[in-house]
């Protein structure tokens, strides 16, 4: 079995320079790639073009290398929650594209399935259809939305092997395996790495193809945005 | 007395049939899973990727790793699902969900709606509002029929930034429920308990039908 197997989140890298364009896994602060972004805010690559759904918050996550001044260009559906990158967006120093969330996915989805574009409903009528080709089937109007092109795909799994195939856990699995389809090279941080063969073929998310290198994580916080209780009655 | 948000919340519940899909969005529509009828079953889908939405946890079971869509702490339910985000639009594109119930800043009377941007102000971002307006096949809006200045936001024409056009067919606000009539314009149906036409009138700046006696809202 081919070895994906690096070291850490620093060798995993590596390669990550100026102007890169990556997608980042992970809804809200869910499933973030939590080493690899203190790698990236560490390394201190510029110019960064960052797909992902979210933006994280002023102190962690995305925002930390928002911080940095490391992002040209977000590409996300929801950035709320976010001080810094409002600031950074209404002054003008941070390019933004705000698209569907649908949308976003489903760029990832046509990349990993080698689909130049895809077709939506989403967002025809408003401002994101500004520029696009509209199509019309049966009746109803659709965006020509194309595939995303990305250098990197960076993920976060709850379990991998050092084939590559990687598990998610709940819903942390939000983003992960459609960006890890959709990257040139893919980089999966993973809860836990196991030797290729202790995970079940059938309960495989994502296939070994898709992933080109793999570590260990380690110190995850998995911080909660919104901690949300009921009382035991 | 105009409704309040759990009023309209409960309200709104009330169209929930046994047996529905439902994708509940942010603030008031977070609230209409308290008050799903008993006996029915509803299976309530969150966009991050579940189906199967249980209470919130409780304290010291929080999962970092399950949340809503609105990035709050949840549970599963015995027979919930999970999947990734392309699945989770998937389904919602194909029209597997039957009811979608969202918010609103502003809807006119064609049925265009607004909720997503303010320019200048609020760019917080669509999140998955426009692929669930251009896809499900009802929706519902939980809305303010006026806001704090007394200004309507039910209008001829949308003034902010379109989530979708044409694509809201039914609104709950504290004042009243309305349906969109496919030629255009709010009809009303019912009106919160002693609130008046004339008050719904003056508070709808789009055109307003009005046919017949115009029952109050029942909440039981």
């Amino acid at each position: 079995m081919i070895n994906k197997v690096v070291s850490g989140a620093e060798e995993a890298i590596k390669d990550i320079s100026d102007g890169a364009t990556l997608m980042l896994g992970g809804f809200g602060l869910c499933g973030i790639p939590e080493n690899c972004i203190n790698a990236l805010v560490n390394k201190q690559v510029k110019n960064l073009t960052c797909i992902s759904n979210n933006a994280g918050v002023d102190d962690f996550g995305i925002g930390l290398m928002l911080k940095q001044r490391q992002v040209k260009k977000m590409i996300s559906s929801y950035v709320g929650e976010n001080a810094e990158f409002e600031r950074q967006l209404l002054s003008g120093e941070l390019e933004v594209d705000l698209i569907p969330q649908g949308t976003l996915a489903t760029r990832c989805l046509a990349a990993g399935y080698g689909m130049p574009a895809i077709f939506t409903p989403a967002g025809v009528g408003t401002e994101v259809a500004e520029g696009k080709e509209v199509r019309n089937f049966d009746g109803k109007d659709y965006l020509m939305e194309y595939a995303f092109d990305a250098d990197f795909a960076i993920v976060k799994a709850w379990k991998g092997d050092t084939a590559g195939n990687l598990i998610f856990r709940s819903t942390s699995r939000n983003f992960n395996p459609v960006m890890a389809m959709a990257g040139k090279i893919t980089i999966a941080e993973v809860e836990e790495l196991v030797e290729a063969g202790e995970l079940d073929p059938d309960y495989i998310h994502t296939p070994g193809i898709y992933v080109h290198r793999i570590f260990q994580g380690k110190d995850y916080e998995k911080r909660i945005e919104q901690r949300t209780v009921r009382i035991k009655s | 007395m105009a409704f309040s948000k759990e009023e309209i919340a409960q309200r709104i519940a009330k169209e929930i049939k046994d047996g529905y899909y439902v994708n509940l969005g942010i603030g008031i529509p977070t609230l209409v899973a308290n008050y799903i009828p008993k006996g029915i079953n509803v299976v309530l889908q969150s966009e991050n990727g579940l189906l199967g939405m249980g209470p919130f946890p409780f304290e010291g079971e929080e999962d970092a790793d399950l949340i809503n869509a609105g990035k709050q702490t949840i549970t599963t339910l015995p027979g919930s699902s999970i999947f990734d985000s392309a699945m989770s639009f998937g389904m919602i594109r194909a029209q597997k969900v039957d009811l979608t119930i969202l918010g609103a800043m502003e809807v006119s009377e064609n049925g265009d709606i607004a909720n997503w941007k303010i320019p200048g102000k609020m760019v917080k971002g669509m999140g998955g509002a426009m692929d669930l307006v251009a896809s499900a096949k009802n929706i519902i809006v939980a809305m303010q029929h006026i806001n704090k200045a007394g200004e309507s936001k039910l209008l001829p024409k949308c003034t902010l930034p379109l989530t979708g056009v044409r694509c809201i067919k039914k609104i709950v606000t504290e004042l009243a429920v309305l349906d969109i009539l496919p030629e255009g314009g709010f009809k009303l149906l019912e009106r919160a308990p002693g609130i008046s036409v004339d008050f719904i009138q003056q508070s709808t700046a789009g055109r307003l039908i009005v046919e017949g006696e115009i029952p109050e809202m029942r909440l039981d």
